[in-house]
């Protein structure tokens, strides 16, 4: 492998890692916080590219300035948390806190099932494909290969700034903090005045948000088909896992970890390009078992 | 004999019965029954409070030996099919295990299901050997060396797994009522206490393990001679998900729940796909979340309130199954 | 609730049976149609199942088949194989359909022949792609009413053998199934026995539904290929294509698509001129023979109000599949003098049995395969269309590149010489002539 190669495989990795990454840390946050592993995160993901392609078909169609694509992802962002995100928790999530892992994990498996069909009828079956946003930006040639500049600029630069973001909303602002109380000791927050119901509303909205934002960012390099959530949702699970559950520093780490070993995987031997995730998380689990980041806890007796 | 006891027994003679009625729900009930083994699988570790989202795994290995038995001994025979397949398992049980079983919770969950992902890509990818994601036919074997017809074998089939279901619900009830059983359900309540006596958790959680991939392994060989070809969709997440889904729905912890969850699922399924070919999945969906919101006991435990209902009784029910699933606060 | 319908389901039985001994001639002809309406591959079961529907309807306008109008079930291929199997037998034992039309994918073509032969329905493999099914074992109950891999991408090989005979270097990026392998299997065969010094620079089969090509590409424009396979359909072609043209492969290499008839539409202005494009037979909403058709045109028209786009191939296999029932039913009623035929005298009456959907004629040979003549062409643009539409068209003779009865596709494949490809009778077609 020479030295093109290799720079075109961190590349690829990076642009991809991008992507994962938006997924995963919301996934991340809203265990973080709420403690339950979110199945119907696939689901925001997906509707979050149904929503921004269909209307940016629209709207494009209409004759709207091309450079509405870039606030668009915003909207369909917001669209996903406060319209599927916000009643999730009110109305679902809000009566099963008391219940065992499993029980959470499957209201959430319930969630899927029923947004997959959901997008069916909403959407249909035909792939939509919308790449306003990366038509505009253009294109770049390095070593010699053209590169949107959309997937190898644009997304990492959002990737970074969502990362940055976070931690300073989650340490500089007072809801951030109030987050962070609740996810140190639910209790005490409680007993000293915090809306825990509120500040779990308001993570869950922000959570599925992110979801939706992922998949609005992925709808410009992709054809928005049906199942896609499904596939999304395990590979963020093994990014959340391999970085520790709740650790959003460690979920980038841990999506550039998979990106890059996907992308090499693809140029070395691509036999093995799909195992690679789960290799790593493996791998990683068995030396750390609390994943990368992960602070191991005392058990309760 | 009292009505709690004598309406199982009129549904199960009833399930004995209906392929002679409806020849075509044969299968159908075959593959519940196959389902429910496996399902049984998790309901032994929901006892130890572990939940594994990649059980598919074992109900895949055991299908896939079935797979390759039949293609290299030209058809193979029934009863080797069950028994390699069943200890192929196991050994795959021991192997995952050894390394899992010093996990709990949502990492249990979760390194089970990394375990199955990792085998469901390599059947999707080594097509050569495991003809990819198109699967493998499974040749239709013979029985104690006596070459079947497909009529004759889908009875015997039906019948056979029928006997072997109560046999191995009553062993698995034996099981958790032993005393191995009962520290099986300490690592539930209290861990530690386990280890205060001496008693090593992660060897008996190991022995539950084991025994519940044995039984997805079963359950998977049953399944692969039913169907007749295997895919590598039986190792998905979305398997492994259903299996816990229907041991949630027949009863969580109930022994009879796995099969009467089963039953009902596969039947719901069918007529959902059948009748309401466009949104079946969210059918499922909502059958679960009022499942899990309304009658988090299962179909067991319902059945079991109907009862006392319908006795006089206002209490809860005795037997610790149905109480497994309740918050543990 | 298992009781109730346990019940409802023995009475319908029981009504339907009584029914069917009664008169001769049933009250209605059933017919099971496998296909997805879920997943991804229900890109081509929902246009099958709206096609369905509208042939069905003006076929009982026009007295269905023999005086008996048709009833179609549909099952849902997305829910599973197990599900495919339970329904598919609920619908011969319960329903007692008349005739079963499985599948689009060709591992439920796999599960479900073995099952009509045990169940004597008659069954129309009508969408799946698979060679192997009449090369590995005899049916009498199974027929296939249209064409398979061999001859797609046998005449695919020719085409671009014919246009293009100067390119040195191929790269093949197919979908991580049973058909991209087998797809790629045949095609290289073809090519290797074709054009011996052809040099494969890349073998890429990711994952089915990958939502990113972008490694690939990469290392694509890295190695520029002159020609770049990829037998991909649906969101996973459209992906490809797009992710392709974006990042400028498609000026440095030539994009080979057999299946690309069902992606031309929504791919749009995403898909440059200069491509060749297959359409697993003679299936092209602007046939070069039919398009002047005044019924071609009025179901194209009519199928672009219910649907809102234009139809595909899987419309026409759809079309074929109902062709060769209509067909078969009317040779055994006539062979039957005039009365309503036995199930076992309709089975008897597809040896050999021409027919004619949307496209040109059908024929089912005597190992029950269709032999159908394939079209494919190069894209261009074109007024009145703001996609990619076909020129240079070539239409290959089905007779010609159809593995003879008795032979394997992979074998005959390799048995082939350079001189083959002129001695295969072609038709040309301009767009708009």
């Amino acid at each position: 492998m020479n030295a093109q190669l290799f720079a075109l495989a961190m590349f690829d990795g990076i642009a991809y890692a991008a992507l994962v990454f938006m997924v995963a840390v919301g996934l991340t946050l809203i265990f973080g916080v709420l403690r339950i592993l979110n199945v119907a995160h696939g689901s925001f993901y997906a509707i979050g590219a149904y929503t921004a392609a269909s209307i940016g078909g629209a709207i494009f169609a209409a004759g709207f300035s091309p450079w509405l694509a870039f606030p668009l992802l915003f909207v369909a962002a917001a669209l996903v948390g406060i319209l599927l995100g916000g009643p999730i928790e009110r109305l679902l999530l809000r009566r099963i806190y008391a219940k065992e892992d499993a029980l959470q994990l499957l209201v959430t498996f319930a969630v899927f099932m029923i947004l997959e069909d959901v997008q069916r009828l909403v959407w249909g079956v035909q792939p939509y494909f919308e790449a306003t946003a990366l038509q505009q930006l253009g294109n770049l040639e390095v070593l010699g290969v053209f590169y949107t500049k959309y997937q190898l600029i644009f997304l990492p630069i959002v990737a970074v700034i969502v990362l940055i973001g976070l931690r300073l909303f989650l340490r500089r602002t007072l809801s951030g903090k109030l987050i962070l109380a609740v996810t140190e000791d639910r209790e005490t927050a409680t007993a000293m005045g915090i809306d825990a119901d509120k500040v779990y509303l308001l993570t869950f909205i922000v959570g599925a948000a992110l979801a939706g934002f992922g998949g609005a960012l992925a709808s410009a390099t992709t054809s928005v088909v049906p199942g896609m959530g499904a596939d999304m949702i395990v590979l963020s699970f093994a990014v959340v896992a391999t970085a520790g559950l709740g650790q959003i520093e460690g979920a980038a780490v841990t999506a550039l970890l998979i990106g890059l070993g996907r992308s090499f995987a693809v140029y070395l031997m691509p036999e093995l390009e799909v195992l690679i995730p789960y290799l790593i998380m493996l791998l990683v689990l068995l030396v750390r078992p609390e994943g990368l980041f992960g602070a191991v806890r005392t058990r309760k007796i | 004999m009292s009505l709690r006891l004598a309406v199982p027994l009129i549904l199960l003679a009833l399930v004995a019965l209906l392929p002679t009625i409806a020849p075509w729900s044969q299968v159908v009930l075959t593959i519940a029954l196959a389902k429910g083994l496996a399902v049984l699988g998790i309901v032994v570790l929901l006892h130890a409070g572990q939940v594994s989202f990649g059980h598919a795994l074992f109900f895949a290995v055991s299908a896939y030996i079935a797979a390759f038995l039949g293609k290299a001994f030209a058809g193979g025979e029934l009863i080797t099919m069950i028994l390699l397949g069943t200890l192929a398992s196991l050994a795959v049980g021991l192997l995952v295990g050894l390394f899992v079983v010093r996990y709990r919770h949502i990492f249990f969950g979760m390194l089970n299901l990394a375990v199955s992902m990792i085998f469901f890509s390599i059947l999707e990818k080594f097509y050569h050997v495991t003809g990819g994601s198109d699967g493998m036919q499974v040749a239709r074997p013979s029985v104690l060396g006596v070459p079947m017809e497909r009529a004759g074998f889908e009875t015997l089939l039906f019948y056979g797994a029928l006997v072997l279901c109560i046999a191995v619900a009553w062993g698995v009830h034996r099981y958790l009522e032993s005393p191995i059983g009962h520290m099986l359900k300490t690592i539930k309540t209290n861990e530690t206490r386990l280890e205060y006596l001496g008693v090593s958790a992660r060897r008996t959680l190991l022995v539950g393990y084991l025994v519940s991939a044995g039984l997805c392994g079963l359950g998977g060989v049953l399944m692969a001679v039913t169907q007749g070809i295997v895919t590598p969709e039986y190792a998905w997440w979305i398997r492994s998900g259903e299996l816990v889904f229907i041991a949630i729905l027949g009863g969580s912890g109930s022994v009879a729940g796995a099969f009467v969850g089963a039953l009902v699922y596969e039947v719901v399924r069918t007529y959902a796909a059948a009748f309401a070919a466009d949104i079946w999945q969210m059918v499922l969906g909502f059958f679960l979340l009022g499942i899990i919101l309304y009658a988090s006991s299962g179909l067991v435990g319902l059945y079991g309130k109907l009862m006392d209902r319908l006795e006089g009784k206002h209490k809860t029910p005795a037997g610790g199954a149905k109480q497994s699933m309740e918050p543990a606060q | 609730m298992r009781i109730g319908l346990t019940a409802a389901a023995c009475a319908t039985a029981l009504l339907t049976s009584a029914a069917a001994y009664a008169a001769d001639k049933p009250a209605e002809l059933k017919i099971g149609i496998t296909a997805f309406l879920s997943g991804p591959a229900s890109v081509f079961g929902e246009p099958a199942k709206a096609a369905a529907e509208m042939m069905i309807e003006s076929m009982n306008a026009e007295g269905g088949i023999g005086g008996v109008p048709i009833k179609a079930f549909f099952v849902d291929e997305g829910a599973g194989g197990e599900s495919v199997l339970a329904e598919y037998r609920r619908l011969v034992q319960d329903t007692q359909v008349d005739a079963m039309f499985a599948s689009i994918s060709s591992g439920n073509c796999n599960k479900v022949a073995p099952l009509a032969e045990d169940l004597k329905v008659l069954n129309f493999m009508w969408d799946c792609g698979t060679q192997r099914i009449f090369e590995e074992n005899s049916y009498r109950y199974v027929f296939r009413t249209q064409a398979n891999a061999t001859p797609e991408m046998l005449s695919t090989v020719l085409y671009l053998l014919k246009t293009k005979p100067d390119f040195n270097s191929i790269a093949v990026v197919n979908q991580d199934y049973a058909w991209g392998r087998d797809s790629w299997a045949i095609f290289s065969t073809a090519l290797k026995a074709l054009k011996p010094d052809v040099k494969v620079v890349a073998e890429f089969f990711p994952k089915f539904g990958t939502p990113d090509f972008s490694t690939e590409i990469s290392r694509l424009q890295a190695l520029r290929p002159d020609v770049i396979l990829s037998t991909s359909w649906g969101g996973d072609l459209d992906t490809f294509v797009r992710q392709a043209s974006q990042r400028g492969l498609t000026n440095s290499s030539t994009l080979v698509l057999p299946l690309a008839e069902s992606s031309l539409e929504r791919l749009g202005k995403a898909l440059p001129p200069g491509h060749i494009v297959g359409t697993r037979g003679d299936h092209y909403f602007l046939h070069p023979e039919k398009k002047a058709d005044s019924d071609f045109t009025a179901f194209v028209d009519a199928f672009r109000d219910k649907t809102g786009a234009y139809p595909i191939y899987p419309v026409f296999h759809m079309s074929q599949a109902l062709s060769a029932l209509k067909g078969a039913y009317e040779k055994a009623i006539a062979a039957n003098g005039g009365k309503w035929p036995g199930r076992e005298q309709v089975v008897d009456a597809m040896a050999g049995l021409s027919f004619k959907g949307l496209g040109r004629e059908v024929t089912i040979r005597e190992d029950n395969q269709g032999v159908e003549d394939m079209l494919l062409g190069t894209t261009i643009e074109a007024e009145g269309y703001d996609f990619a539409v076909l020129d240079d068209m070539m239409m290959f003779d089905g007779d010609q590149v159809t593995t003879p009865v008795g032979k394997v596709s992979i074998e005959w494949l390799g048995t082939l010489s350079p001189d083959f490809l002129n001695g295969v009778n072609v038709e040309m077609f301009k767009h708009g002539s």
